[in-house]
């Protein structure tokens, strides 16, 4: 099933033209890896599903985005939207907060006021994340204070608390050390059964490890978007060959 | 020259230029504790700090000077009641909301006006302020107010705006507070300003991506965030108003009494050194104690200093995570 659909999608930076005709039907409950070399778009596709490139100046888009067959521009409303799609970021950007407070940031704002039931999602959340072990004594504590690879999974719990039916994760991974990654991508690999997952990596052996596809950027050019496993043995784009081989990006 | 002894040099050079300073400033300090000391052979502190009466050319002369320090604090916690809530609404404009070719023009602009010469502001009050205080804002208070309140019969506070809100004196203590307000307004906004700026955009981002809005975002991310600096910056503002000299000089009214209504004339501490140390004879008890009101000042804007210094660094124990 189709979660997510672009349909000749184009942005530009003011003149500067970033993704080309993306045409792209991304799957309910995959994990779907972006890939490609740097500069060549991902996270600028990434953040185009959940309108995070409209807080910069000059941004223009082309062509449409659809989610659950709404137009993110036309039917969704901007708000709805972010809430429908989370997002993890590169670096991990916990809220100058207790840990408390960064998980139920998302409800709260949405209006949840009641305390039972914010401390339920806090709690979830946190076991989601496989992070309710570590911290479930010092919620009150600041969540400056944890490990980086405990602040990314904070923020994966921030995003889940929302209920959000898509995750987006921008190299959530890549400032983490191996075993933090070992376990964020096998939360990962435990949450695709409720998810839609997309992630940019520039890591080829995670692309090859996670995702049950990738596609590959290239220029703002969508090259190849198939079955990870075809992607990485039998590649049809030479490009792309190129590419997972290691002969260049 | 090896480049490891360059930096020492330009290092001691550093040192010692700020060392320098800094023993001069101490030097001023330990002077104006020096010259105001003797008053206290005939003065007791109590009598000065709580005095009710500063009359320093009568005979007896009295040198009391609360109604100064409350004159004092009178017109800086107005001008802040003024300037905290619009000093930090403008940073917000400029710094969330403001389009960039707008906030370009107007930084500028903001911080040029607070570097703005203060005799004029003083001027600018004596002039147009004031009598619009008496011409037009008393009839107002005193005729118009009441007039409507007493067609409502609401008769208690119509007689309460009338008995209490004349203004007899344009120089007073509101129009001292208003022009200050010229100086803490951009103070307050622009390092108000300085300190959303330095709040990362990756918070505003992780709020927005969690269904924030804009404002709510503003509300609870960006401002918390940048709050020790905006402390800062208040602090800063206040103890800026409170040694702020010409304005409450030309536009406060002079008057030294314990100062009550809002449009009471009042004299505050740097207008009392400014206006009377020309006339007070050297070594006099009136010099003295005038170099005592040196003093106080110094140690009131030295207390305001501190606390913004104490906001800052728990603002930054608080982005290490040393506190919540
Ligand atoms: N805010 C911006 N303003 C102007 N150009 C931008 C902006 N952000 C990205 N770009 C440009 O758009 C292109 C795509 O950038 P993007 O960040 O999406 O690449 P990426 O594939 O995520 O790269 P990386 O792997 O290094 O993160 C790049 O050429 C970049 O210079
Ligand atoms: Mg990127």
């Amino acid at each position: 099933m189709v979660k997510i659909k672009t349909t000749n999608y184009n942005l530009f930076y003011g003149l500067k033209q970033a993704l080309f005709d993306i045409n792209m039907d991304i799957y309910k409950n995959k994990i779907t890896a972006i890939i490609g070399p740097s500069g060549c778009g991902k996270s600028t596709l990434l953040r185009s599903f959940n309108r995070m490139n409209d807080l910069i100046d000059g941004v223009k888009a082309k062509g449409d985005i659809f989610i659950d067959d709404k137009s993110i521009y036309k039917d969704w409303d901007v708000v709805e939207l972010r809430r429908k799609v989370g997002m993890v970021f590169q670096k991990p950007n916990p809220f100058p907060k207790s840990i408390f407070d960064n998980v139920i940031y998302g409800p709260r704002t949405s209006g949840i006021k009641d305390k039972r039931k914010l401390n339920d999602i806090m709690e979830k959340s946190l076991k989601q994340a496989a992070l309710w072990d570590e911290v479930k004594d010092i919620l009150r504590q600041s969540a400056m204070s944890l490990s980086g690879g405990q602040q990314q999974r904070l923020c994966i719990a921030r995003a889940f608390a929302v209920k959000p039916e898509i995750i987006l994760m921008d190299e959530a991974t890549s400032s983490l050390d191996p075993i933090s990654t070992a376990k964020i991508e096998e939360l990962i690999l435990e949450l695709k059964k409720d998810y839609t997952i997309v992630v940019v990596t520039h890591s080829m052996q995670q692309a090859a490890r996670m995702s049950d596809y990738t596609a590959l950027l290239y220029l703002g050019k969508l090259i190849e978007y198939d079955k990870t496993e075809k992607i990485f043995t039998s590649p049809s784009n030479e490009i792309t060959k190129n590419y997972v081989t290691g002969r260049f990006g | 020259m090896g480049s490891s002894l360059k930096e020492k040099i330009y290092k001691n050079i550093f040192l010692i230029v700020t060392a320098f300073s800094l023993v001069i400033l101490f030097l001023i300090a330990l002077f104006l504790f020096a010259e105001a000391l003797p008053l206290f052979k005939n003065v007791s502190l109590i009598d000065f700090l709580f005095g009710k009466m500063w009359y320093p050319t009568m005979s007896p002369h009295s040198f009391g000077i609360l109604p100064l320090i409350l004159a004092s604090f009178y017109v800086s916690f107005l001008s802040a009641i003024i300037s905290i809530p619009l000093g930090i609404a403008f940073a917000v404009y400029l710094s969330e909301l403001a389009p960039k070719g707008i906030k370009e023009v107007l930084k500028p602009l903001v911080e040029l006006i607070s570097g703005f010469p203060s005799v004029v502001l003083g001027f600018f009050g004596m002039v147009v302020i004031a009598p619009w205080m008496t011409n037009k804002l008393s009839p107002f208070f005193t005729e118009t107010i009441p007039n409507f309140l007493s067609f409502l019969h609401l008769s208690y506070l119509s007689n309460f705006f009338a008995n209490n809100l004349y203004i007899d004196v344009g120089l007073n203590i509101t129009s001292a507070s208003i022009m200050l307000a010229f100086i803490t307004i951009p103070t307050i906004a622009s390092l108000s300003e300085d300190a959303l700026y330095l709040v990362p955009r990756t918070y505003k981002e992780a709020s927005l991506s969690l269904g924030a809005t804009k404002w709510e975002t503003i509300k609870k991310i960006v401002l918390p965030a940048a709050s020790s600096g905006i402390a800062t910056a208040v602090m800063l503002g206040v103890s800026r108003a409170m040694g702020e000299t010409m304005i409450v000089l030309m536009t406060c009214g002079g008057a030294s009494m314990i100062p009550v209504r809002p449009f009471d004339p009042a004299r505050p501490l740097p207008a009392a050194i400014a206006a009377e140390m020309g006339e007070a004879p050297y070594h006099s008890l009136h010099y003295e104690a005038l170099f005592g009101i040196g003093a106080v000042l110094f140690i009131l804007t030295l207390i305001f200093n501190i606390l913004s210094d104490i906001a800052r660094t728990q603002g930054e124990k608080k982005m290490k995570g040393k506190s919540v």
